[in-house]
């Protein structure tokens, strides 16, 4: 007997819908036959056989959602009726199938994404949006209000973005406005450029901003530097957008979080949301915009939904913080997905009875460093989070500002908890080892609290 | 057509061809101005960088000067101009203030930028000039994204991107061939081939010195221009800018040219012989040659001195203007980082 397992289909994937069954009980199959259609949040997937046999038992029904990776679907037969070894689990047709992950992820805390911000009234309607959806309505309507916008990157339209944030844009706005670019990062990033001087306001979209480095150059030198070098003259109202920072067991050209790298450049804004509130309020105020802006989304965030203030036109302001946990001992900032984990950080503090502040960054430049100050005075300790490495990186600005501004209300030094600093690992127990954790966080925590 | 390899004189002169019928002795004596304009300024700019008036790097157009001219005469208005940092002649030709471009090479309030930008970064969106850009091939994606702009919002307009023998060899620009070629933009991307890439001429740094031929696996047509001639420039502008104005995409236009002075005012020009120069300045020079043209149009020496005359004054007045006007404020250093987000 051979177990049918459900098949990991993208590096993040953890759970999916069975979609279909293409083959059924009794029947005889071969390797290669394809015997399922799998959903995942980004496409549909048909599944092989990887061994042949007699189809013995369909365990989960088509049409069941949310199925665990790894889950027995079905049971096999060998050919010769009863084989009782090996249990290899079916193949999926796309190569990059990989183990469901092992480090353990917090989920994002649904009371996280509180996100009263002062301006909306107490009461104001909610619906449940993934963070995904919530980039691609942020396009949307910034589309419809203003016939300069447009999209461009690889696979945006008709393959409905590699991550399915541009999906049915093409639809609705045509290939003129969403274009398929080739593979040619340097290329399309100076025509993106090029297009924003002459006044239009394009969306330049990377696959992940790990090929954003081929079109570095442009993102500085064009795009970021050229308004002051023209005496104020030329313009490029540009957002370049994509995920940031790792995934899952990518290896590490895949898995670099550029937060630091952006944030240091005078003409760009970086933005860094955690929920889809942000994600689309942020984003929408980044499209508005008349400058360069380096938009950083996370992969591992797309799917995960959130409550959004259902309203007509929600914009976020560029550049100030949020206090996402209010808090009496320690503050924890952070920024995109490590925000999350700072929230989970301090619900384990809170059971040990040290109270954390959580303060949500949003923006990476210009940087609040007024709001983290006044939790700071509040608080007296300072820890930072962030993805990506920890030397010259945004903790090291975060710390060197409060330092600066807030050094009498500091009662222990600031530390930073930050991805350690190797190239990050693929082995699944190297690559946890080098990324922080809620764990990470915590003990930073007790130790500025002296705990 | 024209074929010419460095230092030898073209084996046919466009003259014979009878095509500069169209350019008539009014429009050839603008042409001896304009250019007689971009030599003037540009030796009088490298008296000012000798005298410690222009600092840090000053890349001259002497030579080169009939290609800026002879494509500026087919430019329609709303038409876009981006070039490298060899961008002097351009931004005259384009029509912007020879004041104004002094000035910004002495770093002067009064300058194009505001001081900000120097020798390889200014801009007038008023005669359709982006540029002024310092990393090598930089201009060629961002002018096709001119071209972009231009086929997005179906303006007619085309987008004209120079850059040089080196920049040739640099990715982006066949990135940037391959989808304007795709999307049919237009743009016609002028080559201006001076033989030498800093230092390092064709021979040494390009497998193929043929570059008018470099968008031929990309589909885009391209020719061999003696950029020496500005009737021959302005001759094969025309076509090119039909070409991309009537919605055929990308045309390649190599100008073969050859720069005077060295690469930037500190560079010796050790890797070629004072011989080599001399005999481009004796047989191939625009000015010269268009001189003749004018002679043979019926233009006398005392026409000339006239417009030599006149050329002196600008580029004297642009000098005092350039030395004259203030350094920018010190408020200045905290401007035009960022726009009020007001839109």
């Amino acid at each position: 007997m051979t177990d049918i397992l459900m098949p990991a289909l993208s590096p993040t994937m953890e759970e999916g819908t069975l979609a279909k069954w293409l083959v059924k009980e009794g029947d005889t199959i071969k390797a290669g036959d394809v015997i399922a259609e799998i959903e995942t949040d980004k496409a549909t997937m048909e599944v092989e056989a990887v061994d042949e046999g007699v189809v013995e038992a369909i365990l989960v029904p088509a049409g069941s959602e949310n199925v665990k990776v790894n889950t027995i679907i079905a049971k096999l037969a060998g050919e010769d009726g009863a084989s009782a070894s090996a249990a290899p689990a079916a193949a999926p047709v796309v190569a990059e199938a990989a183990p469901a992950p092992v480090a353990a992820v917090p989920a994002p805390i649904a009371a996280a994404s509180n996100f009263a911000d002062p301006e909306l009234p107490e009461g104001t309607p909610t619906k449940k949006i993934t963070v995904r959806d919530a980039l691609r309505d942020a396009m949307a309507e910034e589309m419809r209000r203003d016939d300069r916008v447009f999209l461009m990157g690889e696979e945006v339209a008709q393959y409905q973005g590699a991550y399915k944030v541009s999906r049915e844009l093409l639809q609705e706005f045509g290939d003129k406005r969403v274009i398929d670019t080739p593979i040619t990062e340097h290329g399309f990033a100076g025509m993106g450029v090029g297009a924003a001087m002459a006044g239009l306001k394009p969306i330049v979209e990377f696959m992940t901003w790990n090929f954003a480095m081929q079109a570095i150059d442009h993102i500085i030198n064009s795009a970021a530097k050229t308004l002051y070098m023209s005496g104020g003259q030329i313009k490029s109202s540009i957002v370049f957008r994509g995920p940031n920072g790792a995934a899952s067991r990518v290896g590490a050209q895949h898995s670099q979080d550029y937060a630091a790298w952006y944030g240091n450049i005078p003409g760009l804004k970086v933005i860094a949301p955690y929920d889809a509130a942000d994600a689309k309020g942020l984003l929408k105020a980044a499209i508005r915009d008349p400058n360069p802006i380096v938009f950083l989304e996370h992969e591992m965030m797309y799917g995960h939904e959130f409550d959004i203030p259902d309203v007509e036109d929600y914009v976020v302001p560029i550049g100030k913080a949020k206090v996402r946990r209010q808090g009496t001992d320690v503050t924890l900032v952070a920024y995109s997905r490590m925000v999350g984990f700072a929230l989970q950080a301090a619900e384990a503090l809170a059971a040990e009875g040290i109270s954390a502040e959580v303060v949500d960054l949003r923006t990476i430049r210009p940087m609040d460093h007024a709001t983290i100050l006044e939790s700071v005075k509040k608080t007296n300790r300072l820890v930072t989070v962030e993805e990506g490495w920890g030397p010259m990186g945004v903790g090291s600005e975060i710390v060197a500002r409060i330092t600066e501004f807030g050094f009498d209300y500091l009662d222990a030094p600031p530390l930073r908890v930050h991805q350690e600093d190797v190239p990050l690992p693929y082995a699944a127990n190297l690559e946890a080892l080098s990324l922080p954790s809620v764990d990470k966080i915590v003990k930073a925590a007790k130790a500025v609290c002296y705990r | 057509m024209a074929r010419t390899r460095k230092g030898e004189a073209p084996a046919e002169k466009v003259t014979d061809t009878g095509v500069n019928a169209f350019v008539g002795k009014e429009e050839l004596l603008k042409f001896y101005q304009d250019m007689l304009l971009i030599r003037r300024f540009e030796e009088r700019a490298g008296q000012l960088y000798g005298m410690g008036l222009i600092g840090g790097f000053c890349h001259l157009y002497i030579g080169q000067e009939a290609i800026a001219v002879g494509m500026q005469s087919i430019s329609h208005k709303g038409d876009q101009i981006i070039t490298g940092y060899r961008d002097h002649g351009h931004m005259l030709a384009a029509g912007m203030d020879p004041k104004e471009v002094m000035a910004e090479l002495t770093g002067r309030a009064g300058g194009s930028s505001r001081g900000k930008g120097g020798s390889m970064h200014m801009f007038d969106i008023a005669t359709g000039f982006y540029g002024g850009h310092g990393i090598v091939g930089a201009q060629v994606a961002l002018g096709t994204g001119l071209a972009l702009a231009n086929h997005y919002q179906g303006n007619g307009n085309v987008s004209y991107a120079y850059f040089g023998d080196g920049a040739a060899n640099q990715g982006q620009v066949y990135e940037s061939f391959n989808m304007a070629q795709l999307w049919k933009l237009p743009v016609v991307y002028v080559i201006e081939n001076n033989q030498y890439a800093m230092g390092t001429s064709v021979e040494r740094s390009a497998s193929e010195t043929a570059f008018h031929k470099r968008g031929v696996s990309f589909r885009i047509p391209g020719e061999e221009v003696d950029g020496m001639d500005v009737v021959a420039v302005r001759e094969a502008g025309a076509r090119a800018s039909e070409h991309a104005r009537s919605g055929q995409g990308p045309y390649i236009l190599e100008m073969k040219t050859y720069r005077y002075r060295g690469h930037s005012m500190s560079d010796p020009a050790k890797y070629r012989t004072k011989e080599e120069v001399d005999e481009v300045k004796t047989t191939r020079d625009p000015i010269d040659h268009i001189k003749e043209r004018l002679a043979a149009a019926g233009v006398t020496e005392d026409d000339l001195k006239v417009v030599d005359g006149e050329v002196k004054r600008i580029v004297a007045e642009a000098a005092e203007f350039a030395r004259t006007s203030p350094e920018p404020d010190p408020s200045e250093l905290y401007t035009d980082v960022y726009l009020e987000a007001a839109e």
